[in-house]
């Protein structure tokens, strides 16, 4: 005899149809463990065959700040704004990275990934969620370099102050982490089907970096194109991380809440579209 | 017992055009072209023809369609069925890998899939971390797999390679490993698919022990799909056959596999001409073969058992022929032919011209191991220095009684004796 289960039993309706905003956050904590092996998987992988290691690290930032400092602070001499300029440039170069990175690598996740994707089923957030805190390791690795130059340079006497704006540091860290998943979930979305896009982004995203301020602070601009500086959301979040560790530095509510609302906004686009794609892009990719 | 798996009216369907060029630029030319210019459409294959306009109803492919059934705890159940009747589409859409287009289905418990042996292993980590990676992708949590790890990894039989990378496994050393971690998924719901189709003969007996015993022995419910009827009998004692995403019956599986067998599998009859040879010296028209009284072009053959095969030809030309049958492996190497001394003489056959000549022959084959293999038949002539045949048109599956896998095309006939050994004196 049959024993009919009735309907609120079972532990798992599966159809074609879903909530539109159905986030399976609860499928996303019960598979934490595996967040945290993705991280691990993508950190060890990368250092296992390589000499140096995880000064690989230190090593990108550094050199380009180097080759900054000569382009454009002794070649071009675009102002940093009354700071040092290994401070400034690094602080914009250590930023703008964990946002690019985040972004890039989020926006080619289901073609990288597609072998995985097809054969079995995890929540599929977890794998961009697993980039952005991947990229967290780093940044805070790139971090620790970045304080240690800028308590150096203190202990030089230069005029470096430390703003009470320090404790939205983590915000500011949130912020980007989201704006880059976000975007990166869109493209990602997109070039399931149409595969070009993922050039797009790549010189896109280098073009980005030009028109905020990572190697000019905002107060060097010229008048006629701060408006459009201001419209891309990074640029109100490393102001903002420049002010609250260096002091200097274009920080104010209204910049700051635009960034935030931008990133909100792409988020919650992000995931509505990439919500819609994950249960059928097997299919097309 | 409870239903623990309900499907309810479940279709997969694919829409042919949906799928563009795979490129924006490229899906835009051809839509500028076609739309404005009238242009024909310049990705298109040679031959194929494209309208936008024809009813959209036959762009779609149906890889499901209306499935429902419905599966108890504790069952182990086999899904059969021919290439593309939809036994993978079945399996991944339960696996959520991709979702259904229309119907639901209900589950009870936790579902773990293997569709792949290995799933999410990376060369660089060394087989631990790969047994955390892999279990965890498959579902388990971090506690469980280090309550297991002993118990995997003594499975697997590579202890002693567990901390190196598992790019320098062997593939054998690699599947094991990957069956191990998934063999101890503590799910409610297993489904497995045809991943025993890679792996030696050991690694399958084991797969198959294992399977057996989580479903016998610790009452989980087995989906399992395979073409190795074999397996399927020993395992499950009902199946699902699948034809042409279509649920053709759910019985029990000695009743399904001859379903299977009777229905699906090519029938000759009313074909005209089957085969043909086009030589300088032959033209010869194949027209109706019958091996062991079955027109099927495939046959189930028993041990010790002869092969009776009959066939209708017709020739251009009037000639003298030996007749003869060989078999081929399943990788295409010839096994034996037929000795074209019949009967221990020199016998030839006259064939006239364009008349429809029957040849019956019946050999007698050694004993062959199970497995598949082809059938060729077809003649030389006198001197035995040309032949022609009608190659591979008939596959023959030997079963016989092992339930293992013997090694080799034949096994031979042994006699024993063993007794103490004399001392010489």
């Amino acid at each position: 005899m049959n024993k009919k289960v009735p309907d609120n039993e079972w532990d798992l309706v599966i159809q074609g149809r879903s909530a539109l905003f159905d986030l399976k956050l609860k499928d996303i904590w019960n598979y934490r463990d595996l967040l945290m092996l993705f991280v691990k998987r993508d950190i060890v992988s990368f250092y296992k065959q390589t000499v140096l290691g995880p000064l690989w690290f230190f090593i990108q930032p550094l050199f380009t700040t180097l080759v900054y400092i000569f382009v454009f602070g002794s070649l071009a001499v675009i102002s940093t704004d009354g700071l040092p300029q290994s401070l400034f440039y690094l602080a914009g170069i250590i930023t703008w990275n964990y946002f690019a990175d985040c972004l890039t690598k989020t926006s080619t996740i289901f073609r990288d990934n597609a072998n995985l994707f097809g054969k079995v089923y995890f929540p599929r957030l977890i794998l961009p969620l697993s980039i952005i805190g991947g990229n967290l390791i780093r940044f805070g690795i790139q971090m620790l370099l970045f304080l240690f130059l800028t308590y150096y340079y203190s202990l030089q006497g230069i005029d470096i102050k430390l703003s009470w704006a320090i404790l939205i540091f983590p915000i500011l860290v949130l912020m980007m982490a989201l704006l880059g998943l976000g975007l990166g979930l869109i493209i990602t979305a997109m070039t399931t089907k149409y595969r070009d896009l993922s050039f797009l982004v790549v010189f896109g995203v280098q073009l980005m970096m030009y028109t905020t301020t990572v190697i000019y602070p905002l107060s060097a601009a010229p008048v006629e194109f701060k408006k459009f500086i201001s419209l891309n959301p990074m640029t109100g979040i490393i102001e903002a991380f420049r002010y609250s560790f260096l002091g200097k530095g274009e920080f104010t509510s209204c910049s700051i809440g635009y960034s935030g609302l931008v990133t909100l906004l792409v988020l919650f686009l992000g995931v509505l579209i990439f919500n819609k794609t994950e249960k059928t892009f097997v299919d097309t990719i | 017992m409870s239903t623990v798996i309900k499907v309810s009216n479940l279709s997969k369907s694919y829409r042919l055009g949906e799928i563009s060029t795979g490129t924006i630029t490229r899906d835009l030319e051809r839509f500028v072209r076609t739309k404005f210019f009238k242009q024909e459409d310049p990705f298109l294959k040679i031959g194929e023809t494209f309208n936008h306009l024809q009813n959209s109803e036959t762009d779609i492919v149906y890889s499901l369609m209306n499935i429902n059934f419905e599966i108890e705890q504790g069952d182990a159940v086999g899904i059969i069925g021919r290439n593309g009747a939809g036994k993978s589409t079945l399996l991944k859409v339960l696996s959520r890998v991709t979702s259904p287009t229309t119907g639901k289905i209900h589950l009870k418990g936790r579902v773990a899939s293997l569709l792949e042996v290995g799933t999410g292993f990376h060369p660089e980590l060394t087989g631990r971390e790969n047994i955390f990676l892999n279990g965890a992708i498959l579902g388990m949590r971090k506690n469980e797999i280090k309550r297991k790890f002993d118990e995997i990894v003594s499975f697997s039989g590579v202890e002693q390679y567990i901390d190196t990378p598992v790019k320098r496994y062997s593939s054998g050393m690699y599947v094991r490993l990957a069956f191990a971690v998934a063999a101890h998924l503590e799910s409610e719901i297993l489904i497995v698919d045809e991943v025993l189709a890679v792996g030696d003969a050991e690694f399958q007996k084991k797969c198959l022990g294992k399977m057996g015993e989580v479903s016998n022995g610790e009452g989980r419910t087995v989906l399992f799909v395979s073409h190795n009827m074999d397996s399927i009998g020993k395992l499950c004692a009902n199946s699902i056959l699948l034809s042409k995403g279509v649920l053709q019956s759910f019985d029990s599986t000695h009743k399904v596999i001859n379903s299977y067998l009777n229905n699906h599998l090519k029938q000759r009859k009313g074909l005209k001409i089957i085969d043909s040879i086009d030589s300088i010296s032959h033209k010869i028209e194949l027209l109706e073969v019958c091996v062991n009284g079955s027109s099927y072009s495939e046959i189930y053959l028993k041990e010790n058992q002869n092969l009776i095969i009959d066939y209708v030809i017709k020739s251009l030309h009037d000639i003298n022929v030996i007749p003869f049958a060989s078999v081929f492996s399943n990788m295409g190497e010839l096994i034996f032919i037929s000795s074209l001394l019949i009967d221990g003489a020199n016998k030839t056959y006259p064939i006239f011209r364009n008349k429809e000549t029957k040849i019956s022959h019946e050999i007698s084959i050694p004993n062959l191991n199970s497995g598949q293999f082809y059938l060729s038949f077809g003649f030389a002539d006198p001197g035995f220095e040309e032949y022609v045949s009608f190659d591979k048109t008939v596959v023959l599956i030997c079963q016989n009684q092992y339930s293992t896998v013997l090694n080799g095309y034949f096994n031979a006939n042994i006699n024993v004796d063993v007794t103490e050994n004399e001392q010489m004196v």
